[in-house]
């Protein structure tokens, strides 16, 4: 990473404050002039669950991540990222993800946080069990040719 | 090695770690599914596809073809679904 900022990478249970982490972002500094946030929930799916269980591998889960932003930050001029992944049971309604990013303009900050997202979803070590709301466990969640094909779009377009 | 496994590869073998040492012959990943594949039912189900199978060695993704080396982790498990 050619940066001289290091991302924040947290992977935690707890539910995280989202105006606090991205306000750390552009904290003290006067060439910030973007932060993006996006922030993943818990959908009940139309009332039929009644939560999700998130499964991480510990360590390969920072690691991977780690991995994600650093490829981000040669990509964009960025100022600032902080990925947060929650696991363990989660209700409809409560966050599960964070990603912020902070650049001098809007396009990286943006850009950046998508393609975070975009490799997040399908190489990050992570996995969603349903809970139904009739009760007991349900399936696990599978995966999506849509996520495969968001890679594909930024594999395509290196050159952006 | 450490073989560790996730989700539902994790529930049909019935394990979330062990320890083993494959015999020789088992040197690439796709050779180590393969084999553990015979050591039983759980193993079975767990692996019946194994194209839909991804595997981490010592915390980064590899393909099926990758040697196993001197890996000292090998993680198992199905797509993933995290964000």
């Amino acid at each position: 990473m050619a940066a001289d900022w290091q991302p924040t990478i947290r992977i935690q249970r707890e539910p995280f404050a989202l105006e606090a982490e991205a306000a750390r972002l552009s904290q003290g500094r006067r060439d910030v002039g973007a932060v993006v946030t996006f922030t993943g929930l818990c959908r009940d799916e139309g009332g039929r669950l009644a939560a999700l269980e998130l499964e991480h591998y510990p360590g390969m889960a920072e690691a991977e991540i780690g991995r994600i932003a650093a490829e981000a930050a040669g990509r964009w001029p960025l100022a600032g990222l902080t990925v947060v992944h929650r696991y363990g049971r989660i209700a409809p309604g409560e966050p599960i993800v964070l990603v912020a990013s902070a650049s001098a303009h809007r396009a990286a900050a943006f850009e950046a946080a998508t393609f975070v997202m975009d490799f997040l979803k399908s190489r990050a070590p992570f996995w969603k069990r349903e809970h139904l709301a009739a009760g007991g466990a349900g399936d696990w969640v599978s995966a999506t040719d849509g996520d495969e094909r968001a890679l594909a779009r930024w594999r395509e377009g290196r050159q952006r | 090695m450490k073989l560790v496994y996730f989700a539902w590869v994790r529930e049909r073998i019935g394990t979330s770690e062990e320890e083993v040492t494959p015999p020789a012959g088992v040197e690439t990943v796709a050779d180590l599914i393969g084999w553990l594949s015979g050591r039983g039912e759980g193993y079975a189900a767990a692996l019946a596809h194994p194209e839909v199978i991804r595997v981490a060695m010592d915390q980064e993704h590899v393909a099926h073809d990758t040697p196993l080396g001197g890996a000292r982790e090998v993680a198992l498990f199905p797509p993933m679904t995290g964000g």
